[in-house]
This record gives structure tokens, C-alpha cells and sequence, in this order.
């Protein structure tokens, strides 16, 4: 074999022409395998159906001051407090300064009195208490994370603890005056 | 007559020209293999993985019979396994408290290998290919525990997959890639158990290539020099039979909990259905990943927290270059022996940090245990090869034992 090669030997590089057969036929079977994985790894990905439930809408005439409730969006929990005055005083008064992730409290609400957020910790996912009057809403009076201590004050905000981020503001628009979509 | 072959010689020497599968099985594990004739019984946890490798793929192929992965379903179709099927519930507590007995197995392995130095060249592949296994063992065992969809399963999944959005930039996409939706549901669920089926013959496969790398320089031995050919003894019988009794010992203690202690190493919470609305009030992992949980804990950044808890597994990659002293047994080294177990003291600190909550004495003491942990690879090991000054070694297996007593 290694005798044939040399007797087809082309002449300065020492490439011949069933190297660059070789060659191209690694390239192309390379190529076709990378292609073929991409609809495996690609099906892995959010589904159609799970993409088009993608909307929720409630109620919120019926929470009053100072109480709240959750809705499930994409089938995450989406936490809607009705905030009382000195809940929305202490969001907006707080200094900028203080807060690991700034943003001010007029921009996370479209209405002060009701806060909507995605009720999942920017840590690592878990619930944070503070829903229920009997749960604890950390030192700043919003929201708890149990699993790794995070602290959330009155407008969402991470104060003290490992999350990096405040908790999400969901795309949302007021539909009615009683009556919220998310998504 | 006596000259004349046997019938089941020839068969074998008819099969064996065809395909030699039996004189393999021989040279691998068998009488053609020369193992070092002073291995103790440390020696004896590479075995018993493979056993209990062996009884989890058993176990776990009959589970899968009566097992349904989807969200609705897996959770009762569990309790069905526990309380309908026959013999359901030793077939799921032998798998259950299977995954825990091969994790002590091979972590005891694993530090059998730190205190021996059997990383050490020409050993760094097969001690790779260890650490590969380690590594699927871990994605297995994760999965597998999400499949009964109880609470700890869930918030287990959701917790360990947010560990994937620290990644700077992608770090978003790459968790929805993951769950195949917006949050750990039914799609998540589906792809955990298509794994947790087939990860563990690709463990099975990695063995193989572990068992490969063993035999090009042969096993190590408790005194760490190179083992002359009179110092080997044919693994078959002395290690089988040794191997054997091992194995008894080990499935005493296994079954003694399998039988009555079957939810000693679980959780209670588990036996709650998943919601995806309520977090349970403390999260914790299977007891196996508590060390790495509580150096993940310990860091108060995300993304550097993620890393040290990545970082605490992949530095075990390169302890081979980390190590410099050319000697391998600890007994050759009192003051390497000495960090070795203020080393081991701190992984098992670790593991009782990591089953509390991430508050006061326990938070401190798991950030005073990671710094030890990084510091034993990064300095004392490397700083140690060349303050140390080892005892002589024996010049064969054999001196030690046969010199006169003094």
C-alpha cells in the first residue's frame, strides 16, 4: 500500500491526490455528523407547546392591602402583593447605594400598590417564603429564600444574602382595571 | 485414557480459536494476572464497586418494568413499586441504599488511592479514568433521585440545574436547554430517566477502560515501590477468594440496612409528593454530595460559589502533578500522612456542614473546612514533596519481611 502512495507522489508538498480525497472525505463525513447533532441536542430544547403556554391571566380586585397572591406562569410561581403605603414608602426610600443589584422601585411596578414578580430566588431556584402571613419576609419586609438565606425587601430587591439578581419582573400589562395578564 | 483431551477441553480450545474470550477473562482477572502479594484489604473496595455497580443495573432494569416517567404518574407509580408489586420494595430499597453503599464503596476507594499514592506516574490515566467514573456516578445518581418525584427530588433537580445559570452571558438558555421548559417539569423528568438508564453502561464502559489502564503498569501496593515478579501472587485464587470474603462483609452491612434501615440515608420530604408552588423549608442533597454542597455554600458569590464546588471535583485531575514527592505510600511519609487525615477529617466536616443550614457555626466552619480543602491540593501537597524527608524505602516486597528481627 505505503508503495503505491509513494508511486502517485505528487511533487514539492508531498500531497497527493488521495490525501486531499482523504482529506475532504474526513471534512464532509465531520461536518455531516455535526449536523445530525444538532436536531438531537435541538429537541432537548423548550417544545412548541411548552413554548405557547406562554400567558396567564387573574384577578386582582380581590387581595387586599398588605396581602397577596401567586399565580403559576410557565408553571413557575408568579408572586402579585398588593403593597400597603409604608411597604411602598420603604421600596422608594431606600438608597441606591444599599442595593447589590440597583433599580429603582418606580421601575419594577406599573401600578406602586401591586408588585408582581416571578417567585423564584435568582440564586438557585427555590420559593422564597413571605406569601403567607405566618412566613417569614427576612430583615427587609418582602420575601425570604429558606434554602441559602436571601433577603428581599418590599419591591423584590435582593438586599443581603448569595443571590445576585432581584427577583424578575414578568412582562405584564393591565388588561382591565382588575384583570393582569403575564406574558 | 488419561492422555486423551476431554470433551470440555476440546470445546474449550474449539472456542477459544474462535473467539478467546475465557484465556481474556483469564489475563484480566484470572490466574494470568500477578498482583503484588502484599495487597491488604483496602484492596479489596475495586471489587466490591464493581459488585455493587452490578447490583444497582440489576435492580434498576426491573424497577424500570413497573416504573412510569411522567410527571402525574412517577410519584404513585413509586408507592405502586413500594406496596403492590411483589418484591417491589426490596428491588427499590436494594436500589436506593445500592447507590449510597457504591458511593462509601468508592469514596473509601478513592482515599485508599490518596493514601497509597496510587495516582502517581505511570498510574495518572487510570486514576483519570477513576475520576470519570466518580464524575458519571454523580450525574446518575442525581437523576436517579429525581425519578420518584417526590419534594426533595424536585427542589434537588431545581437547585442542581440553577447551579448552570451562573455561567456568565448563556447561563439562561443553557438551564431551559436543560429542563426543556421554563422550570423542572414532565420534560425534565423524561430526559433524567432516558440518562439514568443509560449512564451506567457507560460507567460500565469506563470500567473497562479503568481496568485496561490497571493492567499496563499492574496494581499498586501498600508499600508504593514497584512489585518484582516474585513478589506477585496470580490474582486467581488469591485475590478472588480474598476479593470473596470481602464481598460477604459488604453485603452483611448492605443488606443489615437494606432490611432495617431501608430510609435511614433519605429524606422524609421525599415522601411528599413534588410541588412546584412550595419549597421545602431546608433543602438538602443526598449524603454523598454533602462536602461538595457545603463548599458551595460557603462561598456568598453565585458564580464563584458554582466554581469552587466545580473546582473542588476537577483539582482531583491534576493532584497527580500537584503531588510532587516521587514517593507513594503515605507509610514512607509521617508528615504527608499527618495531612492526610486532617484531610479526610475536613471532606467528612464538610459533609455534616452540608447537611445543616447555611447559617452561624456551620456556615463558618464549612468556609474554614474549604479553605483547608483547596489549600492540601494547592499548597500543603506540593510545599510537602520538598520539605519532607521520607523513610528509607525497602529495596523489594519481600526485605521488610524477611529480614531477622532486631
Amino acid at each position: 500500500m505505503a508503495n503505491t502512495v509513494n508511486a502517485h507522489a505528487a511533487d514539492a508538498g508531498g500531497e497527493t491526490r488521495r490525501d486531499f480525497l482523504l482529506h475532504s472525505t474526513v471534512a464532509v463525513g465531520a461536518v455531516g455528523t455535526a449536523m445530525m447533532a444538532w436536531p438531537l441536542l435541538d429537541s432537548m430544547n423548550p417544545a412548541a407547546d411548552t413554548l405557547s403556554l406562554s400567558t396567564t391571566e387573574f384577578r386582582i380586585d380581590g387581595i387586599e392591602s398588605g396581602q397577596g397572591i401567586t399565580v403559576v406562569w410557565r408553571g413557575k410561581p408568579v408572586f402579585v402583593r398588593h403593597r400597603t403605603a409604608a411597604e411602598i414608602e420603604a421600596a422608594q426610600s431606600v438608597d441606591m447605594s444599599d442595593l447589590p443589584d440597583p433599580q429603582d422601585d418606580a421601575s419594577r411596578v406599573t401600578k406602586p400598590e401591586f408588585l408582581i414578580l416571578v417567585g423564584i430566588c435568582t440564586h438557585l431556584g427555590c420559593i422564597p417564603l413571605g406569601m403567607k402571613q405566618t412566613e417569614p419576609r427576612g430583615d427587609f419586609g418582602g420575601w425570604f429564600c429558606p434554602c441559602h438565606g436571601s433577603h428581599y425587601d418590599t419591591s423584590g430587591r435582593i438586599r443581603r444574602g448569595p443571590a445576585p439578581e432581584n427577583l424578575a419582573v414578568p412582562p405584564y400589562e393591565f388588561v382591565s382595571d382588575t384583570t393582569v395578564r403575564v406574558g | 485414557m488419561s492422555t486423551e483431551k476431554s470433551i470440555w477441553r476440546k470445546a474449550y480450545e474449539w472456542h477459544e480459536e474462535r473467539l478467546p474470550i475465557i484465556s481474556f477473562i483469564d489475563h484480566v482477572v484470572g490466574t494470568k494476572y500477578p498482583a503484588p502479594k502484599n495487597l491488604n484489604y483496602w484492596w479489596n473496595f475495586g471489587s466490591l464497586a464493581f459488585v455493587m455497580l452490578a447490583i444497582l443495573i440489576v435492580t434498576g432494569i426491573f424497577l424500570a418494568m413497573n416504573y412510569t416517567p411522567h410527571a402525574d404518574m412517577a410519584f404513585d407509580s413509586a408507592e405502586r413499586i413500594m406496596r403492590d408489586v411483589n418484591y417491589g420494595w426490596v428491588l427499590r430499597y436494594m436500589h436506593s441504599n445500592g447507590a449510597s453503599f457504591f458511593f462509601i464503596v468508592v469514596y473509601i476507594h478513592i482515599f485508599r488511592g490518596m493514601y497509597y499514592g496510587s495516582y502517581k506516574a505511570p498510574r495518572e490515566v487510570l486514576w483519570w479514568m477513576g475520576l470519570i467514573i466518580m464524575f458519571l456516578m454523580m450525574a446518575t445518581a442525581f437523576m436517579g433521585y429525581v425519578l420518584p418525584w417526590g419534594q426533595m427530588s424536585f427542589w434537588g433537580a431545581t437547585v442542581i440545574t440553577n447551579l448552570f445559570s451562573a455561567i456568565p452571558f448563556v447561563g439562561d438558555n443553557v438551564v431551559a436547554f436543560l429542563w426543556g421548559g421554563f422550570s423542572v417539569d414532565n420534560p425534565t423528568l423524561n430526559r433524567f430517566y432516558s440518562l439514568h438508564y443509560l449512564l451506567p453502561f457507560v460507567i460500565v464502559g469506563v470500567v473497562v477502560l479503568h481496568i485496561w489502564a490497571l493492567h499496563i503498569p499492574g496494581s499498586n501496593n501498600p508499600l508504593g515501590i514497584e512489585a518484582a515478579p516474585a513478589d506477585k501472587v496470580p490474582f486467581h485464587p488469591y485475590y478472588t477468594s480474598k476479593d470473596t470474603f470481602g464481598i460477604g462483609v459488604l453485603l452483611l452491612v448492605y443488606f443489615a440496612v437494606v432490611f432495617w434501615a431501608p430510609n435511614s440515608m433519605g429524606h422524609p420530604d421525599n415522601y411528599t409528593p413534588a410541588n412546584p408552588l412550595v419549597t421545602p423549608p431546608h433543602i438538602v442533597p443526598e449524603w454523598y454530595f454533602l462536602p461538595f454542597y457545603a463548599i458551595l455554600r460557603a462561598i456568598p458569590d453565585k458564580l464563584l460559589g458554582v466554581a469552587f464546588f466545580a473546582g473542588s471535583i476537577l483539582i482531583l485531575f491534576v493532584l497527580p502533578w500537584l503531588d510532587t514527592s516521587r514517593v507513594r505510600s503515605a507509610t514512607f511519609r509521617p508528615v504527608f500522612k499527618l495531612f492526610f487525615w486532617v484531610f479526610a477529617a475536613v471532606v467528612v466536616l464538610l459533609g455534616y456542614c452540608g447537611s445543616q443550614p447555611a447559617e452561624g457555626l456551620p456556615l463558618v466552619l464549612s468556609r474554614i473546612g474549604t479553605a483547608l480543602y483547596f489549600l492540601h491540593f494547592i499548597v500543603f501537597l506540593p510545599v510537602l514533596g520538598w520539605l519532607e524527608t521520607p523513610k528509607p524505602l525497602p529495596t523489594s516486597i519481600s526485605e521488610p519481611v524477611m529480614k531477622p528481627a532486631k
